[in-house]
């Protein structure tokens, strides 16, 4: 796996480059600053070291008032400079920040709907044409060079929203719903992570952000509209009969079958996701495999049911699900 | 009680003041005392072994980090770990070992024989040794809050935290605030009203406006959290109520508003006062008056007052209006300007004193290095879309910890070398000092500088595992292998105090030649503190040659008398006669503890807690039969 791919230092999105720079300008100058400040603080014990004659204290243990008088305009001039530095660097965040965190999205944004539950997310485009809407899971597919807004709810406890690569955090609150705005500049993979301690899979709680051409994302997007695909061979016509007779069908939907559950996440075009389990695991027949049999040992407190199925049914299973496409 | 030119004790008849003055012997007169040197040492004794189980959290979860996916702890457990490790930090050990450097050394800094409403001091240690054997006994009925120290709601609500942990939680702040609130007003009584004749504000020791400053901000912050823990939560949780509970139209925004409205002020509760300690031992090292201290003070006062006015920078991501939020930026920018005036008087002190490198120098340069940087992490955070980035990352957690133990932590250490002759009438081994401070300050770096690289690659706080191939595992095992070094400087720093302890140099009433009234009475100091209560006539008594400094004398030494003076020039008003020592205060305690932590339960228990109060309230204020008839 490349490190890039969840990092705000390898910024991919023009608001984590805004914030990326914000970040080197501030670092560099308070790291002078930090380091005058120790410097003169480890000179001042090399000032007595290399035995530089020190005038005396008086009586009441102060330094001449000549010296006094020095260090007070020393002091009182760096406290300025401390002053007009901070007002700098406040006036230069907060023009970044109108930017970065505008709760209003640039006008015929794509409006995405993100709803955290614990411990996945799901996802919805939203359109004023109702046969456009598409709900998913763990997924955002965006298109490169457009700004996309992001409309962040919660179903139970507060979550955070995070791409590193593209955008700084949103909490999504439960009741209160919050927005932001993120752009991808170059197509690419970024991985995001829950990052409000939302109980206890906190930690598996990430989703993938892949950004395309605009031409790849509409393709996308129209696919992801069409119902499932039928099984044509009978191994996969039997997984989907599996599928349709087990207690699966209590929590999950897959579009174009009986299956219409809201309570975990929607699998209509499950075989092409990249990840099982928000991110957890990679999306293979061995992986899925063990997260149906086991998934309190993958993933332990995962409202993901053990749904008993027999060891003759899981292959064919298996197999109808990431047929999915 | 004319202050009267002489030598020292000339007026005492001390035999009489110490029989005045003692505790009682045996185990009732152990649970009896009173006295503000016994308190204060339990405090910091009973701080410091919260501080051992607290870091042995952070080590599990450092070897859980350690590398990824690693197996070591559960997530359960990995979460109710860290929940305890920051809620022991903060409220068991950060708070308590300051409030107990407090009570022990104010009364002698002004020169008085005890604190104000020393039964009440007594009551307010009980209470904090029940609310952390509270905390820790729940655990071995599996009754461990795992919310995280914070608690937000709704998860550490009725439906997503069953059971009884985060009950537990909640009420152990009761406990720990009650005993905060009650140490507080005993300072500020102590400090404003109790002060030598002569100290006026403007000669006050640092750390006693430290202390003042901290002890007003309590008052004022923890009630908050009382409001969120309490109210809020555990009357969501245990009476149905719904503050917080947005299913029902509460809301958890409300909760964190309140909760960081305590929070953010917490952080200066814990370091203002390492901050006084800092001007002492620099002030004493370098033999000369701290530069600046009119400066030195007014930014202590406005540090205290800054620090209600940050809170929302904990809230950044949660999306409140942009004018709210720049208001905020401003403010949290502001405190670097409070705290860089500090930095800056101190670093005028050290250039221009004869500066005499001890051990507890060296932790103040260790407090300088990691407390400026730590600040410059916190400007960083100030800024809106930095922490939009930052926040609730290990960057954060890189960010607080070099504020917490830099700021704190290290100039406790420091204040531990330089206080501890006048606590225990020994030196500390100067060389283990100084090895124990390198090899903390080498594992501190190693531990949390990594961190900060962590956190803009994207690790989040709060996760028991990660991944491996985000490019976080090399900074991880650093972070680990630091702790374990950290351990090691703590161990060395904790032999060098029981070693010390016993055969350590002796160390006489004053071994630094410093300049406040701590150092003029004997190590240990006796019961009474003073022979003769000290007159004060300027702002370094102590280098103020002996014939121009009288002693009060006329303060009746066959009952405990104080003397109160005038709160802006310490002017001699009246004396006050103190209460005995008496078993109720811990009596009373322990009626409280026992309904408090019965209301966990039951309703019913608050009745029971107020029934033994009551109780214990009528014994402890029940009249004392005078000693005679006052003349």
């Amino acid at each position: 796996m490349n490190p890039a791919i969840q990092s705000m230092w390898h910024a991919s999105g023009s608001n984590a480059g805004h914030i990326r720079e914000l970040a080197v300008f501030f670092g560099i100058l308070l790291g002078t600053i930090f380091v005058i400040v120790v410097g003169l603080a480890l000179f001042s014990i090399g000032r007595r070291h290399r035995g530089i004659q020190q005038e005396p204290l008086e009586g009441s243990h102060l330094p001449s008032a000549r010296t006094e008088t020095r260090l007070r305009t020393v002091v009182g001039v760096a406290t300025g400079l401390t002053v007009l530095i901070l007002f700098g660097l406040t006036v230069v965040s907060v023009s970044v920040g109108k930017i970065v965190s505008a709760s209003i999205a640039p006008a015929g944004s794509l409006m995405i709907e993100v709803t955290g539950t614990q411990w996945w997310w799901k996802v919805r485009y939203a359109s004023d044409d109702p046969s456009r809407t598409l709900q998913t899971a763990n997924e955002i597919h965006i298109p490169v060079g457009q700004s996309v807004a992001i409309r962040g709810n919660s179903d139970d406890v507060i979550h955070s929203f995070w791409v590193p690569s593209l955008q700084g955090k949103r909490d999504l609150i439960p009741g209160r719903p919050t927005l932001e705005w993120l752009q991808a500049d170059r197509p690419g993979e970024y991985r995001g992570q829950c990052a409000e301690f939302c109980g206890l899979q906190h930690a598996h709680m990430a989703f993938w952000v892949i950004a395309e051409s605009p031409d790849q994302f509409s393709a996308w997007m129209d696919h992801q509209l069409r119902p499932a695909v039928e099984p044509t061979d009978d191994e996969n016509k039997r997984g989907q009969v599996i599928f349709l007779k087990s207690a699966c069908v209590f929590c999950h939907t897959i579009r174009g079958t009986d299956a219409a559950a809201q309570a975990g996440p929607d699998l209509t075009h499950f075989g092409s996701r990249k990840t099982i389990a928000a991110g957890t695991l990679s999306n293979t027949k061995g992986n899925l495999a063990g997260w149906i049999a086991d998934p309190q040992n993958i993933k332990p407190g995962t409202h993901m049911a053990t749904v008993p199925i027999q060891t003759a049914e899981m292959q064919p299973l298996i197999d109808y699900l990431e047929s999915l496409k | 009680m004319t202050p009267a030119a002489s030598e020292p004790h000339a007026y005492a008849d001390l035999d009489l003041l110490r029989q005045t003055w003692s505790s009682k012997r045996g185990l009732f007169g152990w649970l009896s005392s009173i006295n503000h040197q016994e308190i204060g040492r339990r405090y910091i004794v009973t701080a410091f072994f919260f501080l051992l189980l607290g870091g042995i959290e952070a080590l599990l979860m450092r070897l859980q980090l350690a590398k990824p996916e690693n197996t070591f702890l559960a997530a359960s457990r990995y979460n109710q770990i860290f929940t305890l490790h920051g809620t022991t930090m903060m409220f068991l050990f950060a708070v308590p070992v300051m409030e107990g450097m407090g009570i022990y050394l104010v009364p002698l800094m002004v020169g008085t024989r005890n604190v104000a409403f020393p039964r009440l001091n007594a009551f307010g240690y009980w209470m904090y040794l029940a609310g952390g054997l509270f905390l820790y006994s729940c655990a071995f009925f599996n009754m461990i809050p795992d919310a995280g120290w914070f608690a937000y709601a709704p998860l550490s609500g009725p439906q997503f935290s069953p059971g009884k942990g985060v009950d537990v939680w909640a009420q152990m702040i009761t406990f720990t605030e009650v005993s905060a609130l009650c140490v507080a007003v005993e300072l500020v009584v102590t400090i404003l009203k109790m002060r030598a004749p002569g100290m006026s504000l403007n000669r006050m020791p640092m750390f006693c406006w430290s202390m003042l400053v901290q002890s007003f901000m309590i008052i004022f912050a923890m009630p908050a959290v009382m409001i969120a823990s309490t109210v809020f939560l555990l009357n969501d949780r245990t009476l149905g109520t719904h503050f917080v509970n947005p299913a029902e139209g509460g809301d958890p925004l409300l909760y964190q508003h309140v909760f960081w409205f305590f929070g953010h002020p917490e952080v200066y509760i814990i370091f203002l006062p390492a901050l006084g300690m800092v001007s002492s031992i620099i002030e004493t090292h370098t033999r000369r008056q701290v530069f600046g201290y009119p400066a030195l003070v007014l930014s202590l006062v406005g540090n205290g007052f800054i620090a209600f006015g940050l809170w929302v920078h904990h809230m950044f991501a949660t999306g409140l209006p942009q004018i709210g939020e720049a208001y905020f930026t401003a403010a949290s920018m502001m405190i670097a300007i409070t705290s860089g005036v500090q930095i800056f008087c101190w670093l005028a002190t050290l250039w221009s004193g004869r500066l005499k490198v001890t051990a507890a120098v060296h932790f103040v340069f260790g407090f300088i290095f990691i407390f400026v940087m730590g600040g410059m992490t916190g400007v960083m955070l100030a800024s809106i879309p930095l922490d939009l980035q930052a926040h609730d990352t290990f960057f954060v957690v890189a960010h607080f910890h070099y504020v917490l133990i830099g700021g704190a932590l290290f100039p406790l250490f420091g204040g531990f070398h330089y206080w501890f002759p006048k606590f225990t009438g020994r030196m500390m081994d100067e060389r283990l000092g100084k090895l124990s401070f390198w090899i903390l300050f080498v594992g501190f770096n190693s531990t949390f500088f990594p961190m900060h690289w962590l956190g803009m690659l994207g690790m989040t706080r709060r996760v028991y595992t990660y991944i491996p191939g985000l490019g976080w595992d090399h900074a991880n095992l650093a972070a680990t292998v630091g702790a374990f070094v950290i351990l090691l400087g703590g161990i060395i720093f904790i032999a060098n105090v029981l070693r010390s302890r016993g055969s350590g140099a002796r160390a006489g009433s004053d071994p630094w030649e410093a300049s406040t009234l701590e150092w003029e009475t004997e190590s240990p100091p006796a019961p009474y503190n003073f022979p003769n209560l000290p007159v004060v006539t300027s702002r370094t008594p102590l280098w103020t040659a002996q014939a121009e400094r009288p002693l009060v004398v006329g303060v009746r030494e066959d009952r405990r008398e104080i003397l109160i003076t005038a709160v802006l020039d310490a002017e001699p008003h009246h004396r006050s006669v103190q209460p005995r020592p008496s078993l109720w205060p811990m009596l009373t305690a322990l009626g409280f503890s026992i309904g408090l932590a019965g209301s966990i339960f039951a309703f019913s228990w608050y009745y029971v807690a107020s029934v033994l109060g009551l109780i214990g309230l009528i014994g402890w204020f029940w009249p004392e039969r005078p000693l005679e008839v006052d003349q």
